[in-house]
């Protein structure tokens, strides 16, 4: 079982790199690939915890999409990376809008997909 | 597009192939290291996770910014960075544990969790960056990407 989850979470990477990749092309000034994937994770990851809610028992779609391939998919060490160059670099305001709009962007997507699917 | 800067040898395919085999393994170390955690408990793992993903991804950028994004050190970044550390750290779970924490009553537990796991994370992936980049910079560039002298 671990195996697949594993092998969910490379596939949810390889995502996350051929998106970001793409939201990236062309915005060097702020890096907004990162923010994209993790909002869209937690949205995902939301909607799937409200499902489970209404459908007991699936333990495995939970290890396999939630801790595999979403897990895989969102990233926190690039987000601390993006902030923390960004705060280096001088540009303190747009550090902490970062760090702390991510933060804020992803919890009401997680919040927002909870709600979409609760029963 | 013709908006290319520089060569870049390795085509998205190769590179999503390298982040997706990194990915598998970080993200291995996690479910292997994590687990559910009892309702308004501090989610003790992610939060580790996290933020020592944070601080190895700052020292391992800080080792290869010292050379061009090519080559070995391109590939590096994208199997090691993007798919080990960014498969091993999760935004997902952490907003979620942030959200469980706050909807069963432990705003405080809630909030904290999520302050202490961006700034430590912040504060984590710079001193990689800067402590690694300081150490290095006592020593010779090592000039293996563009080869030669110089």
């Amino acid at each position: 079982m671990i195996v697949v989850v594993a092998l969910a979470g490379g596939l949810g990477a390889a995502t996350r790199f051929v998106v970001d990749t793409g939201v990236s092309r062309g915005r060097a000034r702020l890096p907004l690939g990162t923010l994209v994937v993790n909002v869209t994770a937690c949205l995902l990851l939301g909607a799937l915890t409200g499902w489970l809610l209404a459908h007991p028992g699936h333990d495995g779609v939970r290890g396999v999409v939630g801790v595999g391939f979403l897990g895989g998919y969102s990233t926190f060490s690039t987000a601390s990376v993006e902030a923390a160059r960004l705060l280096l670099a001088g540009r303190g305001a747009a550090g902490v809008l970062h760090a702390v709009g991510m933060l804020v962007a992803c919890v009401a997507a997680a919040v927002a997909g909870l709600w979409l699917t609760s029963p | 597009m013709a908006a290319v800067t520089s060569p870049d040898p390795l085509p998205l395919p190769v590179g999503a192939l390298l982040v997706a085999a990194g990915g598998t393994v970080g993200v291995l170390a996690r479910a292997l290291l994590t687990q559910p955690v009892a309702p308004g408990a501090w989610p003790w793992r992610t939060f580790v996770v996290n933020v020592v993903g944070s601080l190895l991804l700052g020292a391992l950028l800080a080792v290869l910014q010292r050379g061009p994004d090519v080559g070995r050190r391109r590939a590096v970044r994208l199997g090691v960075g993007t798919g080990v550390l960014g498969g091993f750290t999760t935004y997902s779970t952490f907003a979620l544990e942030v959200e469980q924490l706050v909807a069963t009553g432990h705003a405080a537990t809630g909030v904290a969790y999520a302050l202490g796991s961006v700034v430590l994370g912040v504060v984590a992936a710079g001193a990689g960056l800067l402590l690694v980049g300081r150490v290095l910079a006592f020593r010779p560039p090592r000039d293996d990407a563009a080869g030669g002298p110089s």
